[in-house]
């Protein structure tokens, strides 16, 4: 390789590396100008000061304005409620899908494919009057409900299941092991990474989900904070940009501070999911 | 199987219902719901707004899909090599993955806002007015563009980053040994690999650009004028502010074919080429 066209590449790399991150730059500036606002005194907004004072008054106005406690706490047992009858039903699910081959098993998967495409948040409207029928409009397990027969946690489950070598299943039924036995003790422990990267999945959607939290509830009680958060963010309430700021940060916060701990497993989780 | 009944109870019932209740009336006081036939399918069509938030939908869709999935393909491809801090950055662009709509609107209404909003204070500096972004409906729609490409394009990065690291070194190598240059060699051999994921991606952005609309609750209501209404806050408008369930049932049947479209083309066309097995 000759020297000019070393050179050449190295300046090439250089630009590269350096467009790269003035776009990361003016990716994260938008977060990073919410933590601005959220530690400073209300002046200081759209003055950027190095020598601002920072506060916590924002964060202490925020609070005395909304439970933002009680939002979190319903948010988390929403989203943990989900996921466990999501892995529940999923699994069970999966597995006579993977392993067994019932009359019409093919028309059924189909259909349960339909909800890859149509998510229960395009059926506002017949969910919502399904929900007042059996009176669960304004619970947690109301807003639930729609999401906890999930197509894509079948759908990935069903993939890692069919993955399975059958000498492992048989093994094990050689060992004694029933159905349910050989599900729990080969099925479910090889398909860890799936399970993982599905539940990271839903968490992030779940947790951050609106339209459908946003109907259903109507009460302190069962607001999660996406809704929360949408209805203390409404321009006519008159709050101010540094209050607000606040108040996102501390409905995002949980779920950030998981994804900057645990980036590499989120990245590839979502991943995981996007190629199967 | 528990996970048939629900399914059935969320997904198949409500479809069907849907398609019965929009040949309803709206049940009045004095008049208990009846059969209209396709009226109110009739009024959909004869409903301007219906078109306006259609075509609004559209120009959402068309705005935001290519622009995301280019820069998406342009973050992978600088993620993809070895530049210093590449975890970091890789990092930057997927963080507002992780952000709850919602949280994203709220921070861009600042940006928005006019006169003491952060684009007019940074216009100012160069000598321009402000303007206020949300409250014309000739920049409402584009600022909403803007602000859906800064939270998608870094969750179609993911795909692309993960169907590059499938593609083997040795294709590179021996294009470079042939003399090609980069362009050339991401033009006609990385693109052409990457086409199953670009159908996977717009499958799922243009399903997004239908069943996105939390950032209108915060940002415009759909305001000014219905000029950033998109379908889905409309039906939700319909059903849940002015309680006409039937014709919300009806609006909802468009999107449920317009889905039902995406979904037989990522059968059709997406299944043959791709994973799935």
């Amino acid at each position: 390789m000759n020297p000019s066209r070393s050179l050449s590449q190295m300046i090439h790399s250089f630009l590269e590396t350096g467009a790269a991150w003035l776009l990361a730059v003016l990716w994260v500036s938008p977060l990073v100008y919410a933590f601005w606002a959220a530690f400073h005194p209300g002046e200081y907004a759209v003055n950027f000061d190095l020598l601002a004072p920072l506060t916590l008054d924002n964060f202490r106005e925020a609070l005395s304005q909304a439970p933002f406690p009680r939002y979190a706490l319903n948010t988390f047992i929403l989203v943990s409620t989900i996921l466990v009858a999501q892995l529940v039903l999923c699994t069970l699910a999966a597995y006579a899908f993977a392993r067994y081959r019932f009359r019409g098993h093919r028309i059924a998967f189909a259909l349960v494919l339909v909800q890859l495409m149509i998510t229960p948040e395009i059926l506002i409207v017949e969910n919502y009057s399904t929900l007042a029928r059996f009176s669960l409009v304004d619970t947690i397990l109301g807003i639930g409900l729609p999401y906890m027969a999930s197509a894509f946690g079948i759908f990935l489950l069903r993939q890692a299941f069919k993955s399975t070598p059958k000498e492992l299943e048989e093994a094990a039924r050689l060992e004694g092991c029933g159905s349910m036995g050989v599900l729990w003790r080969v099925y479910v422990p090889l398909a860890r990474p799936t399970y993982l990267a599905y539940a990271l999945v839903s968490i992030s959607h779940h947790w951050n989900n609106f339209l459908w939290p946003l109907i259903v509830t109507n009460s302190v009680e069962t607001r999660p904070l996406t809704v929360g958060l949408g209805i203390f963010g409404a321009p006519e309430s008159g709050v101010n940009w540094s209050v607000i700021s606040a108040a996102t940060l501390l409905s995002v916060a949980p779920l950030l501070v998981a994804f900057l701990l645990f980036q590499r497993q989120f990245v590839q989780s979502f991943m995981y999911a996007g190629i199967k | 199987m528990p996970a048939a009944i629900l399914l059935i109870a969320f997904t198949h019932y409500p479809t069907v219902a849907t398609v019965i209740d929009s040949l309803f009336s709206k049940a009045t006081a004095i008049r208990p719901s009846r059969f209209v036939g396709l009226l109110n399918y009739q009024r959909m069509l004869d409903d301007p707004i219906f078109w306006k938030v259609l075509a609004n939908n559209a120009w959402f869709a068309l705005g935001t899909i290519p622009t995301s999935i280019a820069l998406a393909i342009v973050m992978a491809l600088f993620v993809n090599r070895a530049i210093p801090g590449r975890s970091l950055v890789r990092m930057a662009y997927f963080t507002p993955t992780v952000l709850p709509m919602i949280a994203v609107a709220n921070i861009w209404l600042f940006f928005y806002t006019p006169d003491i909003g952060l684009i007019d204070q940074i216009a100012g500096w160069f000598g321009f007015s402000g303007h206020n972004w949300l409250g014309d409906p000739n920049t409402v729609l584009p600022a909403i563009m803007v602000m859906t490409v800064w939270k998608e394009a870094g969750f179609f990065m993911i795909f692309y980053l993960a169907a590059m690291q499938n593609i083997p070194p040795e294709l590179e190598e021996a294009s470079r040994l042939e003399g090609a240059s980069r362009w050339y060699y991401f033009r006609r051999v990385m693109f052409p690999l990457l086409m199953p994921t670009t159908l996977f991606v717009l499958v799922n952005a243009v399903l997004n650009s239908f069943k996105l609309v939390d950032h209108l609750f915060v940002l415009t209501k759909g305001g000014p004028d219905n000029a950033s209404n998109l379908l889905l806050y409309y039906i939700f408008e319909t059903a849940f502010s002015y309680f006409e369930t039937h014709f919300a049932a009806a609006l909802t049947m468009v999107l449920l074919v317009i889905l039902g479209v995406m979904a037989l083309l990522q059968f059709f066309v997406l299944d043959k080429r791709v994973h799935y097995r």
